[in-house]
């Protein structure tokens, strides 16, 4: 029961809060938002004492039926998810008070959250695709809810990106159809092996993801629509949506094709997160609007992620993972957890500075330090983290990559992570500078509501914390064959 | 002797191909969210003739389930895509109609 839960609590806030009236709707889904939590974090305590979870949909076995599968990485997903989740709503009944557009939030926001729960727990390449889509269309149509004209422009490249992507992905399940006959993962994997039906159902199936994760050179619909969106949307667009699809990148490279992948896939994978890393944290310091300045931020930091591939991705010796495989691992599921925590703490406060000063202009951010203190050291802690300054999060993620880096002897990619990371100082701090200067003349701030401030402020906090904390995420993730953790190695 | 399902295979290839090149190259939005379906008709094809299993044994249902999802999710998506598109033109009709005021201001975070 537990593992249907994650799924179906915002399921059913989702419809509540579709026929309910606003306020009902809204309060309603909240209290939804907050079992869902509740449910994510008993499904992570089971699995930590019981291992991972298998739920087999209507008590049909797999070939026939839909297998649900909850291993350390699906947990962990869903418990960020859901941490994120619970304070972007209680942002969000603030943020919405009183405007029209509260009617179609709370609807959309539940189902998109049920969907990435649902994506996490799938086990079957086609369920995959449909949830994928759930969580696509309703990540769209959320992009789309400020109603301007910039806003519904980013929100249709967006979908037409989506769209293509999700076609890709279907056509790879079909080739892998045509190819086994099998589409449950854990039965893929057994099956799979070179050819190229496979090779290039993987390239299409990772070609729609990397879309959909807006790796670079396919980030381009990203900035633009991650800025149009309301606060709390950008929010958990840039902090959650992006980081499904690498979830599913993750669990059919690793997981799957993990003995059909070679190194070269593995390198080229690892370069095009080298070039998004460069390339999103210099445009990100070109920019001078906030909130395109923060969704630049995320196509670099997205690129950190992908370093993951080439570290992992080396041949065994005699069938054991090489040793720096842990670090390189747990580097790039740190950077998916202190990225989702930091940025949805960046979004957020860049609503509550929006809101403030009506202007999305760096230039307009004046004397924040100074009236609105906890928004600013919101944006100082989350930058602190995405930077990867010790003791954050960010600062282990990045750490453990360069431990990886250098004991895999693929160095090339050290001199990247520590560009980035200047780059990334350099607009974490241009920020701050904007903040911290004075007024020169008297300035006429809207008041915003506590709520609002005090949000960012915690889930910047805790993309700190979590780097005091190193063992417990590392533990969640050793639970479950699907983690590469296993000195076997992969596979299943 | 090339097999029928076969050809039904390339020809979805082609399509796909076709469609990915329409909304790779036309500005037009609304020829794009055709190009999109045309992509898809070629993955749902593709997906038949997978379910081809000789001449006289039965076709395998499962490819069918994926076609018959993937359409109602094909369709609900070309519907958004095509709300979308509606809800610019009227857009752009209005600022039309008030002549001259240019929407270049910076972009409200959330006008209602």
């Amino acid at each position: 029961m537990s593992m249907i839960l994650p799924v179906l609590l915002p399921l059913v806030g989702a419809l509540l809060a579709f026929i309910g009236t606003r306020r009902i709707g809204a309060v309603g889904a909240m209290a939804f938002a907050v079992a869902t939590l509740g449910a994510s974090v008993l499904l992570t305590v089971e699995l930590w004492h019981g291992g991972p979870q298998l739920h087999m949909l209507g008590g049909w076995p797999a070939p026939l039926g839909i297998a649900l599968v909850a291993d350390g990485l699906s947990a962990m997903m869903l418990l960020m998810t859901a941490v994120v989740g619970v304070f972007i709503s209680g942002y969000a009944l603030a943020y919405f008070q009183g405007e029209a557009s509260q009617r179609f939030f709370w609807p959309l926001w539940m189902f998109l959250w049920s969907g990435l729960n649902a994506l996490y727990l799938s086990a079957d390449v086609f369920n995959l695709y449909v949830v994928l889509e759930i969580s696509g269309l309703a990540a769209v149509a959320l992009a789309a809810l400020g109603g301007s004209r910039p806003a519904l422009v980013a929100a249709l490249r967006y979908l037409i990106a989506a769209m293509v992507a999700a076609l890709a992905y279907l056509f790879g399940v079909a080739l892998l159809y045509a190819e086994y006959g099998v589409l449950d993962l854990e039965a893929l994997g057994a099956l799979a092996a070179p050819g190229l039906a496979t090779t290039v159902a993987i390239a299409l199936m990772m070609l729609g993801l990397a879309v959909k994760t807006a790796l670079f050179p396919l980030h381009f619909w990203l900035p633009p629509a991650h800025a149009a969106a309301p606060a709390p949307v950008s929010a958990a667009l840039s902090a959650l949506v992006i980081k499904a699809s690498f979830y599913l990148m993750l669990r059919l490279w690793f997981g799957v094709f993990d003995g059909v992948v070679t190194f070269g896939a593995g390198q080229l994978l690892g370069a095009l997160g080298a070039a998004a890393i460069l390339w999103g944290s210099f445009q990100a310091l070109r920019q001078r609007r906030l909130k395109l300045l923060i969704a630049h931020s995320t196509v670099g930091q997205i690129g950190y992620l992908f370093l993951i591939f080439p570290l992992v991705s080396v041949p065994r010796v005699d069938g054991v993972s090489a040793p720096w495989v842990v670090e390189a691992w747990a580097g790039g599921m740190f950077q998916v957890l202190s990225h989702g925590f930091a940025k949805a703490a960046l979004f957020l406060a860049a609503g509550v500075i929006l809101r403030a000063t009506a202007s999305d202009q760096l230039t307009s951010m004046r004397d924040l330090a100074g009236r609105l203190p906890a928004t600013t050291f919101a944006f100082a802690l989350a930058g602190v983290s995405l930077i990867g300054l010790p003791p954050s999060g960010g600062f282990v993620a990045k750490w453990m990559l360069l431990k990886a880096i250098f004991a895999s002897g693929q160095w090339w990619w050290a001199p990247v992570v520590v560009l980035g990371s200047l780059l990334t100082a350099g607009y974490v701090f241009m920020l701050l500078r904007f903040a911290f200067k004075p007024a020169n003349g008297p300035l006429d701030l809207k008041p915003v509501s506590k709520v609002m401030q005090v949000i960012p402020l915690l889930l910047a906090l805790i993309a700190v914390l979590i780097g005091l904390n190193v063992e417990g995420p590392l533990r969640l993730l050793e639970i479950g064959p699907l983690t590469p953790f296993l000195p076997q190695g992969g596979g299943r | 002797m090339i097999e029928q399902n076969q050809i039904y295979g390339i020809a979805a290839v082609l399509l796909f191909c076709v469609g990915l090149h329409g909304v790779a190259t036309r500005p037009e939005m609304v020829r794009k969210v055709i190009a999109l379906n045309i992509m898809g008709a070629g993955v749902f094809l593709f997906l038949i003739s997978v379910a081809w299993q000789g001449a006289r044994a039965p076709a395998d249902p499962v490819p069918q389930a994926m076609v018959l999802t993937g359409i109602v999710v094909a369709v609900s998506a070309s519907a958004f895509a095509l709300g979308l598109v509606r809800r610019l033109a009227g857009l752009a009709e209005e600022s039309a109609a008030e002549h001259g005021e240019s929407p270049a201001a910076p972009p409200k975070e959330d006008p209602k």
